[in-house]
């Protein structure tokens, strides 16, 4: 049974509460940074590491925070493991990759994805649940980062991973740009929508038949 | 000078919009842009904000975590002149100014302008998560080409101001008339919010190469 919820605490942020196309948070590095496949992993990598990280530790400290500057709290904590995504990758990654990522690496810090965790889900449970929570999330949010840039890679430079997918292929650098991404994930969220609406009314006729 | 500063107001507001171009403040532009009355009053909360960061976290940076001799940090702890504090403490410095301006001008604006105050409610605290107001603090002092002074690192956060409320309330006009319009069940709400958003950005696309 505690496995089973285990395992529940972990999937359900792969789908039930991904976070970019059911929960619709952290949008503006998840535009920002999806040019490519490569920047898209990297950002989702830096996020999940920060949001386990930042989740183990509230749950452990969660009965000294008293409620009223739990936000700040939260901030602070989020804030320095933020400083040390950044410091690791600067020293491990290539330089290129780092310029890519830019500003939105410290941006991590008002990630709402983080903070909405941290407020719901680490301030009211166990350290090890809050880990599986956080890692969850973390994969949902990289999984559709993924999704998105290799889409954009893909229409707008023609590439996958850097590798050219045709040789006629003439690619539509809009999408690479802003304009791209909007209508990207607007054509996304559109199509998830189609997909829910599609299962809910089947399983409204299945339950007409049944009457 | 005076060119200077309209070229950074011109440059921020229409070139390099932090909405539309550089995707900056995306939550409370969908969430805040469904009327064109709270629109003005976020947009207006977040222009202030916007330019006192700039501001203060333009000291910070100069004095605070800087290497070198202006360091006042320094002046105590004599090992911090050569290694500064940039590394490690930007980012919570930042976050940390910001959280406290925005309480500070919340308290302000509850006791010298209550209407005021009653009528931004509950989007005055959300500012701190702003990501637009991070950023503008963060491009002012790393992702610039040159070293910004005080004035233009000031200008900078409030045309980014103005750009983000220009954004929304381009934004809330749309989405008023969207309410009245017949869309595809599944596209409604958020997914056309940003299609529309996207041909915003593909209409502010024909400013870029104006200024550099």
């Amino acid at each position: 049974m505690a496995e089973q919820n285990n395992l529940k605490e972990f999937t359900k942020g792969i789908f039930q509460y991904n976070p970019m196309f059911v929960l619709v948070l952290g949008i503006c590095p998840s535009l920002a940074v999806t040019t490519s496949v490569k920047n898209g992993l990297a950002m989702g990598g830096a996020a999940t590491f920060v949001l386990v990280c930042s989740n183990f530790i509230i749950s452990i400290v969660r009965a000294y925070i008293p409620r009223e500057i739990r936000i700040p709290c939260f901030i602070v904590v989020i804030a320095a493991f933020v400083t040390m995504v950044e410091l690791l990758m600067k020293a491990y990654l290539p330089p290129e990759l780092n310029a890519s990522l830019g500003i939105f690496i410290p941006l991590i810090v008002v990630n709402c994805i983080i903070m909405y965790r941290a407020e719901s889900f680490a301030y009211k449970n166990k350290p090890f649940a809050s880990v599986l929570d956080g890692a969850g999330l973390g994969l949902g949010w990289t999984l559709s980062l993924c999704l998105i840039s290799s889409i954009r890679e893909i229409v707008g430079s023609g590439t996958l991973f850097g590798v050219k997918v045709s040789e006629s292929y003439q690619p539509a650098s809009v999408m690479i740009m802003a304009p791209g991404a909007f209508i990207v994930l607007g054509l996304l969220l559109g199509f998830f929508n189609w997909q829910k609406l599609r299962k809910s009314e089947k399983t409204m006729k299945s339950l007409m038949k049944n009457d | 000078m005076i060119k200077e500063i309209a070229l950074i107001i011109v440059s921020v507001v229409f070139v390099n919009n932090f909405v539309l171009s550089k995707f900056l403040g995306l939550c409370p532009f969908l969430g805040v842009s469904q009327k064109t009355s709270s629109a003005i009053g976020m947009g207006a909360a977040v222009t202030f904000v916007m330019t006192l960061s700039s501001a203060i976290t333009w000291i910070v940076y100069n004095f605070v975590l800087l290497p070198g001799d202006a360091n006042i940090v320094a002046k105590v702890f004599p090992s911090i002149r050569e290694l500064g504090l940039i590394e490690v403490l930007k980012t919570i410095s930042y976050i940390l100014v910001i959280a406290t301006l925005v309480q500070f001008v919340e308290m302000m604006l509850r006791k010298m302008a209550p209407a005021l105050y009653e009528s931004l409610g509950i989007y005055l605290p959300l500012i701190t998560t702003n990501c637009a107001v991070l950023g503008v603090a963060l491009l002012n002092t790393t992702d610039s080409p040159k070293h910004l002074g005080f004035l233009q690192a000031t200008v900078q956060g409030f045309g980014a101001g103005i750009g983000f409320t220009v954004a929304m309330l381009l934004m809330s006009g749309i989405r008023e008339r969207l309410a009245l319009v017949n869309i595809p069940q599944p596209l409604r709400g958020v997914p056309i919010a940003f299609i529309c958003t996207g041909l915003m950005a593909l209409a502010f696309f024909g400013f870029s190469g104006m200024v550099q």
